[in-house]
């Protein structure tokens, strides 16, 4: 079901479906999810908040809240090992060592009561079980690899002595402490300034350059897509509705939700113009429509809507979840 | 942590100055004149003169209080009254007893305390936690005094698995040391051990859905670090704190249970003392016991340092 790629495919996500607990019970918040990164790719996964893509990145690695969230069905495949089905301790070994997270949240997510240094280099013990020594001495490497001064001195020091944006730099060497194959980064830019945003950016993708590594990318903004992603997969209310070359979904997207948010964009030269916005809101998981699930805030809306769309290809490596994606055609970002 | 050292003991030996003042003044709130017990049967008011006049408590007020008080500084604590014993090495020989059963109790208070109170934060709503909630309010709610007769009652007298009463010291047979101090041990830890289960357990409910414990999570780390280390140093302030409190209670707690037990240590010489109108004994037996809370609640500040970085730059 994902779009064919050029590269040899590293993560597969197949049909899954995640559950939380909700006061209306179990209620499912990702519905059939399916995409694949492939390696040394970048993938942007998109959607506002509430469409399931953060959860969807903490079902890779097993992190969803225990006894709140719940993988319900599907597969997640990382090479050819099902990663779901993997034990809580081989899952161990796989988090922080093949696959390693950044958290959308730079001031709260290094611990406050240890030196940055030992949280990174307690992650390269744990995996790579050298002496404790040879780990700080990694951890000063990775702090001076994504660029922060005299890494040294600054290994011995605590993240409240850290910028916001010095300590993603933090969370990122931590990330790559262990030469991971894949990246989940859920939001990295979104919590910082917007000129340190480009800097993290910029390190994320030389990073992944540099190591060779995969990334998933996972974010509501295009703006963030369209300076690093080579694909893209849009997310909406729990459903992929539309994956393609990030090249080809900026200029022609198969989806009105895509459409909606590429108008919503801030555009240099649109000063004075009013920004666009989708009208309504992403349904709650327990109310979802019963026909297509943008349905009810979507321009196009026709009859046929009423049936739930599947997700088809609508040009070769392009595809949509809308029953209209021939007829309409829809405004790119340029 | 030099820094907040010095700090600290800034702050702790005025407080003791003060401390030790306020023992002292003791004397003169304490109703019952020293003399007239010490002059021997149906004494005459000169006889009772007389060792007033010998025991300096003619002297002014302050005048006594610094003879004392320079005493006290070159480790001279002063005379029994009723034997010929120094008070330093009568509080000395006791302090061991006491020593012993503070800290196993609050070994008790402390390893049981956490244990419970993480457990509860780790499953909140379930019958795990339950259990622990409704355990440490019956703990917060039952008086030791009775808890340690129950606890001989089972343990001594029925089950006879545990001494009743005595004490072995350390250096002659460490079993025994622990055989007879375990059931006081434990009358005098569960309290302070249910208060330290809901300070954890509050704790630990916030911090485990802190972002950085997730991280922890993500980097690989197993549940017993992730909870051990990188979440229970962050919940552990307000759990030392109340450490620090239950600790200072707990002292005041070893002169019944030290009865009870019959144990030789300062709470029940601080007992019979008090009832022989032995005041030098009081005094020394006072300061001795107010160091040593002093000295517990100095090291709870010190470890605030260890817990959170920030104050020790602060």
């Amino acid at each position: 079901m994902s779009a064919p790629t050029a590269t040899t495919t590293l993560l597969a996500v197949d049909d899954l479906r995640v559950e939380f607990a909700t006061d209306h019970g179990w209620s499912t918040v990702v519905a059939g999810t399916s995409f694949s990164v492939g390696e040394r790719e970048i993938v942007g996964l998109v959607g506002e908040s509430g469409s399931g893509k953060t959860v969807t990145g903490l079902s890779v690695l097993g992190l969803l809240p225990r006894g709140v969230g719940r993988v319900a069905s599907g597969s997640v495949t990382l090479g050819d090992r099902d990663l779901l089905g993997l034990s809580e301790r081989e899952l161990r070994s796989v988090r922080g060592n093949e696959v390693a997270m950044v958290f959308q949240e730079p001031m709260t997510s290094l611990n406050p009561a240890f030196r940055v240094g030992d949280q990174i280099a307690e992650a390269v013990r744990l995996h790579r079980g050298v002496s404790r020594r040879a780990a700080r001495d990694r951890a000063v490497e990775v702090l001076d690899l994504v660029g922060i001064p005299h890494a040294r001195r600054r290994a011995d020091e605590y993240p409240h002595e850290f910028s916001g944006g010095m300590r993603q730099r933090a969370m990122i060497a931590m990330a790559v402490s262990c030469e991971p194959r894949l990246l989940i980064a859920d939001e990295p830019t979104t919590a910082l300034d917007v000129t340190i945003q480009a800097q993290v950016l910029e390190l994320l993708a030389g990073m992944q350059q540099e190591l060779g590594m995969s990334v998933l990318l996972v974010t509501h903004d295009l703006g963030v897509v369209a300076e690093v992603c080579e694909r893209v997969v849009v997310m909406y209310a729990g459903q992929v509705v539309e994956q393609t070359d990030a090249v080809e979904l900026f200029d022609h997207p198969r989806h009105p939700y895509t459409e909606g948010l590429l108008a919503a964009m801030p555009q240099l030269g649109s000063r004075g113009q009013r920004l666009s916005s989708i009208p309504g809101r992403t349904p709650e998981p327990w109310g979802m429509p019963q026909g297509c699930r943008f349905a009810p805030r979507c321009g196009y809306a026709v009859d046929a809507c009423g049936e739930p769309p599947p997700l088809v290809t609508a040009r070769s490596g392009h595809l949509s979840r809308c029953h209209r994606h021939d007829e309409l055609t829809l405004r790119g970002a340029r | 942590m030099l820094g907040l050292l010095v700090r600290r003991l800034a702050f702790t030996i005025p407080m003791l100055v003060v401390v030790s003042f306020c023992v002292f003044s003791l004397i003169v709130l304490v109703p019952g004149d020293p003399a007239v017990s010490l002059a021997g049967e149906n004494p005459d008011p000169e006889q009772i003169a007389a060792v007033r006049e010998r025991l300096g408590l003619n002297d002014p007020f302050l005048l006594q209080f610094w003879h004392w008080f320079t005493g006290v500084l070159r480790g001279d604590l002063g005379q029994s009254l009723f034997s010929s014993q120094s008070v330093a090495g009568a509080v000395f020989a006791r302090l061991p007893a006491t020593l012993s059963l503070a800290l196993l109790s609050l070994t008790v208070a402390l390893v049981l305390g956490v244990a419970v109170g993480v457990l509860a934060a780790m499953r909140p709503g379930t019958w795990v936690d339950r259990v622990a909630t409704f355990a440490a309010s019956l703990g917060v709610a039952v008086p030791y005094f009775w808890v340690g007769m129950i606890l001989v009652l089972l343990f001594a007298i029925n089950l006879t698995i545990f001494p009743a009463v005595g004490y072995t010291p350390l250096h002659e047979n460490p079993l025994q040391w622990f055989l007879h101090l375990f059931l006081p041990a434990t009358a005098l830890g569960l309290a302070p051990a249910a208060v330290i289960a809901r300070q954890t357990r509050a704790g630990m409910t916030g911090v485990l859905r802190e972002d950085y414990v997730r991280t922890a999570t993500a980097k690989g780390l197993p549940p017993a670090r992730v909870v051990g280390k990188h979440a229970l140093k962050n919940a552990a302030i307000p759990v030392v704190t109340a450490f620090g409190l239950e600790a200072s209670r707990l002292i005041g707690g070893t002169v019944v249970i030290e009865q009870l037990f019959a144990l030789p240590g300062l709470g029940s010489l601080a007992y019979t003392s008090v009832f022989a109108r032995d005041f030098p004994m009081v005094q020394g037996v006072l300061l001795v016991v107010a160091a040593l809370v002093l000295l517990i609640n100095l090291l709870v500040d010190l470890s605030y340092g260890y817990f959170n970085p920030r104050i020790r730059q602060s």
